[in-house]
């Protein structure tokens, strides 16, 4: 307690040594609470949307399929058994059926995916109650990157060519019942989603499909299908951001090494210029040990200051960003991300940043304080 | 004569110089009683801080020994000089060497800070030990609002708080002009009768001398001359 009590009258005492360095010090708290609380925002809102949008609770694939392996797709289906069709009809499978085909837009001719999925489905957010076909209109739904990228908007019409089960050509004219403004660029990019019933007909594959999207934690075995579950398809999207922390970590190390450097700077100079005190806390008698304990709880307290100044105004600025977003516009980067990601702080991110600045600002303090262990009173008491 | 309570036994000091050492104490014999106040005197170099040092177990002997309270300070491990100094010496530095960014009163409370005392005895205690120095009305100033001598006065304040049976005061009126200089040892002689504590100066001011009961005269590390200045008038 001595110590401490001596340890905030020295700091306080300082003044603006102290303020510049747990200015610098608060920042560093700032900046790397701020930056995890955007990452793991991200994180969430990310996998959050994925789920949302693609892939539930899981997904079971056909033994064939790679979503990367364009060539494979096409042959990738295969018919619902008994069991996936009764899981259909309770609300929790959702049967898509992919196929490549292409587009021809003002003319021109793009690649696409072509996914059918119930109109009727409720399991993910895609609007397809938009799917119901009416008359002879074949209704289709694609992305706001789709709408972008093929220059289309709600209400146009396009042309679609496919390849039928046997290999024939057809072709039929598409029109965009809506366009819809998704987070997640893999359940957008390169898709058109049509009508599951619709794209069975036109493909002659009847009651095939190429994945089924799971929405309950149950995940029983569905036989000729392989069960993939979130976590798995949120692998990619984990490491995604994983390395993004890493690298921001980098850049976070940096600015909290800054910060330490101006405490051990500050330390240092300290026992240089107060030997004579250190030589009077002696003489009052205070052990060597006790001294050194003495500047570096000093030190180390500047992080207990930075953290309270860094509260001070970092709460508040804090709570503004959680209730506007960090706008990332339309910047398409090909990643889920949301257009405004909202940081999440929690307990144990703070508690963690705390814990790493006190640990490193008491070890920068330590090493030059032990100088302290080592001097002799009487030279001390001289100031030498 | 008193009780003894500091023993110097064939002390002698070395300080390593280079290759070789440096002696600032050679077999020096003397003892204080509870009670005294008495004076190291001698010029710059004739080893009078050394000696106080060495007595206020900041420092050991390096042959011969020292015994302050019935312990020997050769022996003394960090923590239990540390103990000594803090119950039962009190020291008065030339540059009054207080802390700061303490107020009066703070400084004069940190010798008993190590204490375990409660706060309302430390209030006590403190304001008592600025009331022996006239000085209760500064008790919120920081040092650097304060004169010389009222910085000194606070010094023996903090020195005298914790009720030790020695004060060692290295050069205490050296940076204090004549008045602030008779006062403070004025001061110092008034807690000597009625507290009975031992004073112990290191001086080569003439104004000291003058208060000294006992004056030991060191040249060379030596002490050349050791006489009851009351006795001799």
């Amino acid at each position: 307690m001595l110590a401490l009590k001596l340890a905030y009258k020295n700091l306080l005492g300082a003044g603006l040594r102290t303020w510049l360095n747990v200015s610098v010090l608060s920042l560093a708290f700032v900046l790397i609470i701020f930056y995890n609380a955007m990452i793991d925002g991200w994180n969430r809102q990310s996998r959050n949307d994925t789920q949302n949008w693609e892939i539930a609770q899981g997904q079971y694939w056909h033994p064939s399929y790679d979503k990367y392996d364009f060539y494979s797709i096409n042959n990738a289906h295969q018919k619902l058994s008994d069991e996936a069709n009764s899981l259909v009809r309770k609300g929790v499978l959702v049967p898509e059926l992919l196929q490549q085909a292409t587009i021809y837009p003002q003319g021109r001719m793009q690649s696409i995916q072509l996914r059918g999925i119930p109109f009727n489905q409720s399991v993910l957010k895609l609007p397809t109650a938009k799917l119901q076909n009416v008359e002879d209109e074949v209704k289709v739904i694609i992305g706001k990157r789709m709408a972008k990228a093929a220059k289309l908007k709600e209400g146009d019409g396009v042309l679609l060519r496919w390849r039928d089960k046997n290999g024939t050509f057809d072709a039929v004219q598409l029109k965009v019942a809506t366009v819809f403004n998704c987070d997640v660029a893999e359940a957008d990019n390169g898709q058109i989603y049509i009508d599951y019933l619709t794209m069975q007909q036109m493909m002659g594959l009847d009651n095939e499909a190429t994945l089924l999207v799971y929405d309950d934690n149950k995940n029983p075995v569905i036989t000729g299908w392989e069960f993939k579950s979130a976590d798995y398809l949120l692998k990619e999207l984990d490491e995604l951001i994983n390395s993004e922390r890493i690298s921001g970590m980098v850049v976070q190390m940096i600015l909290l090494m800054i910060a330490l450097l101006a405490i051990f700077d500050t330390q240092i100079l300290s026992i240089f210029r107060r030997k004579k005190e250190i030589g009077t806390y002696i003489a009052l008698g205070l052990t060597r040990q006790q001294v050194v304990g003495v500047f570096t709880i000093e030190g180390a307290m500047h992080s207990v200051l930075a953290a309270l100044l860094g509260a001070a105004y970092g709460i508040p600025l804090f709570l503004w960003i959680n209730s506007v977003g960090i706008n990332f516009g339309s910047a398409d980067m090909g990643i889920t991300i949301a257009e405004r990601v909202y940081p999440f702080y929690s307990v144990g991110l703070v508690l963690a940043t705390i814990l790493v600045v006190l640990i490193s600002s008491t070890i920068v303090s330590y090493i030059p304080a032990r100088k302290i262990a080592r001097l002799k009173p009487t030279d001390a008491l001289k100031g030498r | 004569m008193n009780d003894m309570i500091i023993e110097l036994n064939q002390l002698t000091k070395r300080f390593p110089v280079g290759s070789g050492f440096f002696t600032a104490l050679t077999d020096i014999n003397l003892e204080f009683g509870k009670g005294e106040f008495a004076g190291l005197v001698g010029p710059s170099g004739s080893g009078k801080t050394t000696l106080l040092n060495i007595i206020g177990s900041l420092d050991v002997p390096s042959d011969g020994s020292a015994t302050v309270m019935g312990k020997s300070i050769a022996s003394l491990n960090q923590k239990q000089a540390a103990n000594l100094r803090n119950h039962n010496i009190g020291f008065i530095f030339q540059t009054y060497n207080l802390l700061p960014v303490y107020t009066v009163y703070e400084n004069v409370e940190f010798a008993l800070l190590l204490q375990n005392m409660s706060t309302n005895e430390r209030r006590k205690a403190v304001m008592q030990a600025l009331e022996w120095v006239g000085l209760t009305d500064k008790e919120k100033s920081k040092p650097s609002m304060l004169s010389g001598g009222e910085c000194q006065r606070v010094a023996i304040a903090r020195s005298m708080v914790k009720k030790p049976e020695i004060v060692l005061a290295d050069e205490p009126t050296a940076n204090l002009d004549s008045k602030n200089s008779h006062h403070i040892l004025q001061t110092m002689q008034k807690l000597n009768e009625e507290l009975g504590v031992t004073f112990i100066f290191s001086t080569h001011d003439e104004k000291v001398m003058q208060y000294l009961k006992r004056k030991i005269s060191l040249a060379d590390g030596k002490v050349v001359n050791d006489e009851l200045v009351s006795m001799l008038q």
